[in-house]
């Protein structure tokens, strides 16, 4: 039987393909690797593209990814792989997005925080909930 | 027949609401599967991480990241993740109440800290209460996206890069199991590696392009998926505890119902004894 690698895909929201191979090819930033089994340890960051794996059968498997990390050890692959398109200046934009909607959601807002505010009204919201768990307790008794 | 009419009204409006409370507790029940699965999904990606992170800080020691070196706490940022909407018992306000304590632990020694809020009801609470926000996000839905909590962790991760922030903490709502979430509040960053000591052979990764590129774009993915690990587990707490309190909603409204029942009874049996008796005298009477 031919040599065989374990390879797995993984997403930040689930796994996405694990199984054995008999090679691997995958888009790194520098130009594509194929990776057989024995592959030295290599750690390479993925340009947006295609992973193709071999499953030796004949068959060739598929999987798009838009960037992510792959991880070589000698019998296991690892694709840590986005499910987002990320670069730089869109990354850039989502933080500005996420700053701007902050300060629009607290305009007109103090900067330093209320803890004697917010613990009464805390307290008085336990205590609601504290009444009502009383409430059901003492009905069903 | 006094009241016996409002009672019968109330009856019915307590019934209308006990179907509410019921439907929502189902939705709640097969939202709260589908969130434990989301869950469960989640987990080898960050392991993998934790996994290929632990041997780089191992096997490359000339270069360590601004993340994972401690540095002193003047300033710190915490990560709230909380739920968009109520009707989910105590859930938020059991986190907001640990969170104000640590703050306050915190104030005392002279530090101070700046927020970014996950969900609608953190940010109600710090509009209410002030404090600085860095950044929000809401809305999130029932399947929350790693890509729309990018913008708002890197808020934080800049800051703390550019020595804003000494140390970022996550405020969320572990899963222990559907009776029982816990407010947890854990380091983000400086990252705490649990350095893994199986490997005592020295051997290093060819890296592509190089080994700090790398590193960088790893931590970063890695801090993400924590964040979004707990926005998930969060959103699954938010389905059971809202499941909790609507069981308890509807077991109310039949309580209630039934003691309602019970006065209409008597009420409308009142009425009844009256009528007789103004007949029985009325016949006597003549």
């Amino acid at each position: 039987m031919a040599m065989m690698i374990h390879v797995d895909i993984v997403s930040a929201e689930g796994e996405i393909h694990s199984g054995q191979a008999e090679m691997v090819y995958a888009p790194a930033i520098m130009g594509e690797v194929g990776i057989a089994p024995r592959h030295t340890p290599l750690v390479t960051r993925l340009k947006p593209g295609e992973i193709r794996v071999d499953t030796g059968s004949g068959e060739m498997k598929h999987f798009f990814v838009s960037g992510g990390i792959l991880e070589v050890q000698p019998h296991v692959v690892t694709v840590l792989a986005d499910t987002a398109i990320r670069a730089h200046d869109l990354d850039e934009a989502a933080a500005e997005d996420a700053k701007r909607r902050a300060e629009e959601a607290l305009s007109g807002q103090q900067a330093d925080f209320e803890y004697a505010k917010a613990k009464s009204e805390l307290a008085e919201a336990v205590a609601q909930l504290r009444t009502i768990e009383r409430i059901r307790k003492g009905k069903r008794g | 027949m006094a009241g016996a009419k409002e009672i019968r009204t109330q009856i019915a409006s307590i019934k209308n609401t006990q179907k509410i409370t019921s439907a929502m507790r189902m939705v709640a029940a097969s939202k709260m599967r589908r969130a434990q699965e989301r869950m469960a999904a989640t987990r080898p990606y960050a392991e993998k991480m934790r996994h290929v992170i632990g041997h780089l800080d191992q096997a490359h020691p000339e270069y360590t990241h601004s993340f994972m070196k401690e540095r002193e706490v003047k300033r710190i940022g915490y990560i709230i993740v909380s739920s968009d909407r109520g009707l989910c018992g105590g859930l938020n306000n059991n986190m907001f109440r640990k969170l104000i304590r640590e703050i306050r632990e915190h104030g005392d020694k002279g530090i101070q800290a700046d927020f970014c809020t996950i969900g609608l009801k953190a940010l109600g609470f710090f509009r209410r209460f002030g404090g600085k926000v860095m950044a929000q996000i809401t809305q999130l839905g029932d399947q929350p996206h790693i890509e729309d909590l990018i913008g708002t962790v890197k808020v934080m991760l800049d800051a703390y890069e550019k020595g804003e922030l000494d140390r970022i903490y996550i405020c969320y709502n572990r899963f222990v199991n559907t009776m029982v979430q816990e407010p947890t509040i854990e380091q983000l960053v400086p990252i705490t590696s649990e350095a893994e000591k199986e490997l005592s052979h020295h051997w290093d990764y060819i890296y592509e392009p190089d080994s700090k590129e790398v590193l960088d774009g790893l931590l970063t993915r890695y801090l993400e998926a924590l964040v979004y690990q707990s926005v998930v587990e969060n959103g699954a707490c938010e389905q059971s505890s809202r499941m909790v309190a609507m069981k308890a909603a509807t077991d109310n409204a039949g309580s209630l119902i039934d003691e309602l029942q019970l006065v209409y009874n008597k009420a409308r049996q009142a009425a009844i004894t009256q009528e007789i008796s103004e007949i029985v005298g009325g016949a006597a009477a003549v």
